[in-house]
């Protein structure tokens, strides 16, 4: 009796500091960006780093300058565009899925989107220099694709799998008697779908898409490869751009240590996380109240 | 079950002392995009001679593999430009003490569209594209067309000896910054309004675009990059020496490679592969730097100064 008390009480122990384990590294993770960036703000005034344009550390004719508002305002305009994109062809595509397609259909298609999202994020990339650009290059008699569009466009492939697993989730988890109710009443399927089924998921839909944007953020290397890369302030999606995340992987490889460029640099990395956070909690908010709601 | 156990330590064991001895033998050699396929074709053949030597080259860009010499991450840094004092000073706090070997020369060729009509440029008029104070072709004499700047992220070697040797000034914002020498040579080969500048050893592989040739100043001659006399003789404005820098007089098997870079043999391969081989000059301060002959020069920022080519050191 006391020995299996004993061994409930240890894997109970175990369990709760693995539990604990992503708490710390989470905290963790945040000390060091506020640590890191901290210093940077001696030199360069927090309004300074977040709302001038004007970003160029390693500059030898001019005082170097640390303005990361066209960044953000490039993060923006490419993550946007691509839940633009994603989101109407993600909710059409869970729609499709739960409530059209056969279940044979639905066993092929299924794996299929799986598999979209295992593809790596530089043979994304890679497609979009050899394949996207070119295109929006035609189709908008523009000399070179490598712009915001290319990089909304490759991230709106790359969020789709998790805005239509999730939200195909949600639609699937709204109780069987709405839709019976609806049918009862005399609505087609289609207006049951629209009216009934989509607004009942709708907060796990929403969860699903700010996860998808979460990830859409914080994409690297395909952003890195197709946009192009020009500090500039974006004014059009055809124009050139240089996300949060591009910068940092540019950069990092090779800024001297604990110089301002590199605080600077871990700076940026603090933003990107807070944003992620804040993208994160609403989701699960979100997710939170359609749990309740169904119940 | 337990025997197999054993033998399966005893192997690895056996594995990890050969791993360990090997990378003794083992020289990483980081940086320089530039560099990156000849050095990757000088190893090759150096592996082949000798059995069991090792050597790797990877890429990164010339801050990235002088940032990797800093933290010892690797024996050799490929470089495009010259170490900075920053760095210097940084390796020194560390305890290394950078010597600089120059492996091959580069005539650095300023690149268009195939369709396009400019086929020169004066120097000026590259720098004044590149900050940005001329946006159109038919400003220097090309179509009624925007250019399209096309250069190389900041930590490569390339993007800073052009803003320091070439413009004289900051990039343009406009600037699309590409990953390395072939991604600018893809792009260009799409966009006819594009400019952009690569390692003369890429320019010459490169199909779809076409090279401009080059003049010092307005009123001298436009010389193209692929002429080894041009290039040799600094008729061409845009040539710079390839730098290779290691820890201290090298010893072993970096020095055994770096040796059979800088024979003949090594330089024939280097002219092969596109550039240009090493000049006397150099090869005489390439000689005191591996401690082949002479003495080990103190400082190693000092540089031939009878070689009439812009070296980077700005």
């Amino acid at each position: 009796m006391a020995h299996n008390r004993l061994k409930d009480n240890l894997i109970h122990g175990l369990f709760f500091l693995n539990g604990m384990l992503v708490v710390v590294a989470l905290i963790g993770i945040f000390v060091l960006l506020v640590t890191k960036a901290a210093p940077a703000f001696k030199e360069v005034s927090l309004s300074q780093f977040l709302f001038s344009a004007n970003w160029n550390p390693t500059a030898t004719f001019v005082p170097a300058s640390y303005g990361m508002k066209s960044m953000l305002v490039s993060t923006i305009f490419v993550s946007i565009g691509a839940l633009a994109i994603a989101i109407p062809l993600g909710i059409g595509a869970a729609a499709y899925l739960s409530d059209v397609a056969g279940r044979r259909t639905r066993e092929i298609v299924k794996p299929v989107i799986e598999i979209l999202a295992g593809i790596p994020s530089v043979v994304i990339g890679f497609l979009g220099i050899v394949l996207v650009g070119p295109m929006i290059a035609r189709v908008f008699h523009i000399p070179n694709g490598l712009n915001a569009l290319n990089g909304s466009i490759l991230l709106a492939v790359m969020a789709l799998p998790t805005i239509i697993s999730m939200s195909e989730d949600a639609l699937n988890g709204v109780p069987k008697s709405f839709e019976e109710a609806s049918l009862a009443l005399g609505a087609t399927k289609w207006q049951t779908l629209i009216r009934v089924k989509i607004p009942a998921a709708l907060s796990g839909i929403i969860a699903a898409c700010m996860l998808g944007m979460g990830r859409a953020i914080g994409e690297t290397m395909t952003v890195l490869m197709a946009t192009g890369c020009a500090i500039a302030m974006p004014k059009s999606f055809l124009q050139s751009v240089q996300t949060m995340t591009s910068t940092i992987a540019i950069e990092l490889g090779e800024v001297p240590y604990d110089t301002t460029h590199y605080y600077a640099l871990f700076g940026i990395g603090l933003v990107l996380f807070i944003i992620t956070f804040v993208i994160n909690m609403i989701s699960d908010i979100a997710l939170h109240r359609y749990e309740r709601v169904i119940k | 079950m337990k025997r197999s156990i054993v033998v399966f330590l005893a192997a690895s064991l056996v594995l990890f002392g050969a791993g360990l001895s090997w990378s003794e033998d083992m020289v990483q050699v980081k940086g320089s995009d530039t560099l990156i396929n000849v050095v990757q074709k000088l190893a090759e053949v150096y592996m082949e001679k000798n059995p069991g030597a090792s050597v790797s080259v990877t890429g990164g860009g010339s801050g990235t593999g002088i940032a990797g010499l800093i933290n010892r991450k690797c024996d050799v840094a490929n470089s495009s430009r010259q170490i900075k004092s920053s760095e210097v000073e940084q390796a020194n706090n560390k305890g290394l003490d950078p010597k600089r070997v120059v492996v091959a020369i580069d005539a650095l060729s300023i690149i268009v569209s195939s369709d396009n009509p400019v086929d020169k440029l004066t120097v000026d008029q590259i720098g004044k594209i590149y900050r940005g104070e001329v946006k159109n072709w038919s400003e220097v004499g090309g179509e009624d067309m925007a250019i399209s700047l096309y250069g190389r992220q900041s930590n490569s070697g390339t993007y800073d000896f052009m803003k320091e040797n070439v413009m004289f000034g900051e990039y343009s914002t406009s600037l699309k910054s590409m990953n390395g020498n072939a991604q600018i040579a893809e792009s260009l080969k799409q966009d006819r309004s594009g400019i952009g500048y690569i390692g003369v050893g890429y320019a010459k592989e490169a199909t779809g675009i076409k090279i401009l040739k080059v003049a010092a100043t307005g009123s001298t001659k436009y010389y193209g990059p692929l002429d080894s006399m041009d290039v040799k003789s600094g008729r061409y404005p845009i040539t710079r020496p390839l730098n290779q820098y290691i820890d201290g007089m090298p010893k072993g098997a970096v020095k055994n490679f770096l040796v059979f870079e800088l024979s003949s043999e090594g330089q024939a391969i280097v002219e092969k592969e596109g550039f240009f081989s090493v000049p006397d000059e150099y090869q005489n301060y390439n000689a005191q730097t591996l401690g082949t002959t002479g003495d080990i020069r103190d400082n190693s920022m000092m540089r031939p100064t009878d070689l009439d080519t812009n070296d980077g050191a700005g």
